[in-house]
């Protein structure tokens, strides 16, 4: 594929935007969200700190564990695997990488393949994004306790995530 | 009088590459050598700890520490008794490159394997620095943990409660973070709060009215961040004064909830009448002097015995994978060539999980 066909599949994506009125209803809306989400799908989360990333994280791992335990921030670990019944969860920490080349001796990009890959601090991937990665970006607005919500992916995923409106 | 034993130590599961020989017998031993290989420090003026996190990494140093720590103990792999390794929880590669290395030198010196849990090693270390007899209670920080343990036994561990969300020192960490304080950011918070006046701003404290002994730090941040905000947009930026009194403010915090959550778990362990109370706080926490000195009152208020081992035992070492192997090895444990890294291992298996269990944070 050229440059310019790649970056023209790029271009063709959705975005939509969501307020969470609490941080249950954030949860709710990440466990929706999971259930459409498989093995060799990568969900990038995006916000700055406190913006609520982990715990939009924990909220859609433990909905698809079928033994529940514990879903630890992955900051000190950088990266938390996590085995269901469909197939293993990642769930990453990229604030403490300095060099992308980190990401494939952790074994990242191959999860990326066949693993369902949770990203929190997406812009260490650097070009190791993949182009059809789902984004989720949470941002504090005036009232405590609620998050402006921006899910964006390709254009592939639209009518799957549409679904997502009647949870919101 | 039980044997004494030497055990040889491996510990691989996270940054740090590290290697131990201890000697004695349960509640009574010493550490002969304690090797650890990290570069956390190095890394500190780059506003971030760099992870050393390639299996390979350990794999090239790992042998190295072994032979130091033998070396430092002026003992070969002949001389000790077993060889216990770090078998989980951890870095799934880290702990691998552990595992194969032990299992290499046990088959090559014709010395018994002992697989270690690596919070097991952190639980039982105050019985290492300090002869703790069971039953204890521990605040164990370790990772993203932070739980109560009663400890009854070597392997017998039931977890009274801990953090939902975020441990303590991830809280710091990331309290520096959003006040461009260098990290780690226990001791650079620790030191702003001493210059604050911890009434000025008023931080949540995260489940403190609900019973039992679980905490929520991640809303403290959150919280942190919109004071941080409110005070830039009425003054335009952040003086001095300003960052010194929220980092008092969010370490009075901090203490309120650790304190009050021993508390009560402190009366659920006095349920069992031990005969020498004692509540031992492993890791970042005991380092703080304000939330020490809390906890010491505490337990002074309790006649309960507090102890707090050194840091350089609480961060991740081999000690205390040595330690935690010699109580096994004396308890008839052993493991063999089928031994396995396990990335999750919880300590207490018994116990629902917290992180994420659906208990809500700051608001609720």
């Amino acid at each position: 594929m050229t440059f310019a066909a790649r970056h023209f599949r790029a271009m063709g994506s959705f975005q939509r935007s969501f307020l969470m009125r609490s941080p249950e209803h954030t949860a709710e809306f990440a466990r929706a969200l999971g259930q459409h989400l498989k093995a060799g799908d990568v969900l990038l989360l995006e916000g700055s700190i406190g913006a609520g990333k982990t715990h939009f994280a924990r909220a859609l791992i433990q909905s698809r564990l079928a033994v529940p335990e514990d879903v630890p921030s992955p900051t000190f670990t950088l990266v938390q695997v996590y085995e269901t019944p469909d197939c293993d969860i990642w769930h990453a920490d990229l604030y403490r990488l300095t060099d992308p080349a980190e990401l494939v001796e952790l074994g990242l990009t191959d999860a990326f393949e066949d693993a369902l890959c949770l990203v929190e601090w997406p812009d260490r991937l650097s070009d190791l994004a993949p182009e059809d990665a789902l984004r989720v970006k949470l941002e504090l607005t005036e009232t405590e306790g609620q998050r402006a919500l921006v899910l964006s992916g390709p254009e592939s995923r639209r009518a799957e995530i549409a679904a997502l409106e009647a949870a919101a | 009088m039980a044997e004494h034993f030497r055990i040889l130590g491996i510990e691989s599961s996270c940054d740090d590459s590290a290697a131990s020989v201890v000697e004695g017998r349960p509640g009574a031993a010493r550490v002969l050598s304690s090797i650890v290989e990290g570069q956390a420090s190095l890394h500190a003026a780059f506003g971030g700890v760099v992870p050393e996190i390639a299996a390979r990494a350990h794999a090239e140093r790992l042998d190295g520490c072994v032979m130091r720590a033998l070396d430092a103990a002026e003992l070969t792999l002949r001389d000790v008794d077993a060889v216990a390794v770090t078998a989980g929880p951890g870095l799934i590669g880290g702990v691998m490159s552990g595992v194969m290395l032990a299992k290499g030198l046990a088959l090559g010196a014709g010395k018994p394997l002992l697989g270690v849990n690596h919070l097991a090693g952190h639980a039982l270390t105050p019985r290492l620095t300090d002869g703790l007899t069971y039953p204890y209670l521990m605040l164990l920080v370790s990772g993203g943990h932070c739980q109560f343990l009663l400890v009854k036994g070597p392997d017998a561990f039931s977890r009274l409660g801990g953090t939902i969300d975020d441990a303590p020192g991830e809280a710091f960490d990331k309290t520096a973070r959003l006040l461009g304080l260098p990290q780690p950011g226990g001791p650079s918070v620790e030191t702003e709060a001493a210059k604050g006046d911890p009434r000025r701003f008023r931080l949540p404290r995260p489940l403190l009215g609900k019973s039992g002994c679980d905490m929520s730090f991640s809303g403290l941040k959150t919280a942190l961040l919109r004071a941080r905000d409110s005070i830039c947009a009425e003054s335009g930026g952040l003086t001095r004064q300003d960052r010194a009194d929220l980092c008092a403010a969010f370490q009075a915090a901090v203490s309120d909830v650790l304190v009050e959550k021993s508390r009560r778990a402190l009366a659920t362990y006095l349920e069992l009448q031990p005969s020498q109370p004692a509540l031992a706080v492993a890791g970042g926490v005991a380092a703080n002097a304000a939330i020490r000195t809390a906890l010491e009152r505490l337990c002074e208020s309790a006649s309960v015995r507090f102890v707090a081992p050194p840091l350089s035992l609480c961060t991740d070492n081999a000690a205390m994978i040595a330690y935690a192997g010699l109580e096994m090895f004396q308890a008839g444990g052993r493991a063999d060539m089928s031994l396995t890294a396990r990335p999750r291992w919880p300590l207490d298996a018994s116990q629902t999980p917290m992180l994420g269990s659906g208990k809500k944070g700051a608001k609720a």
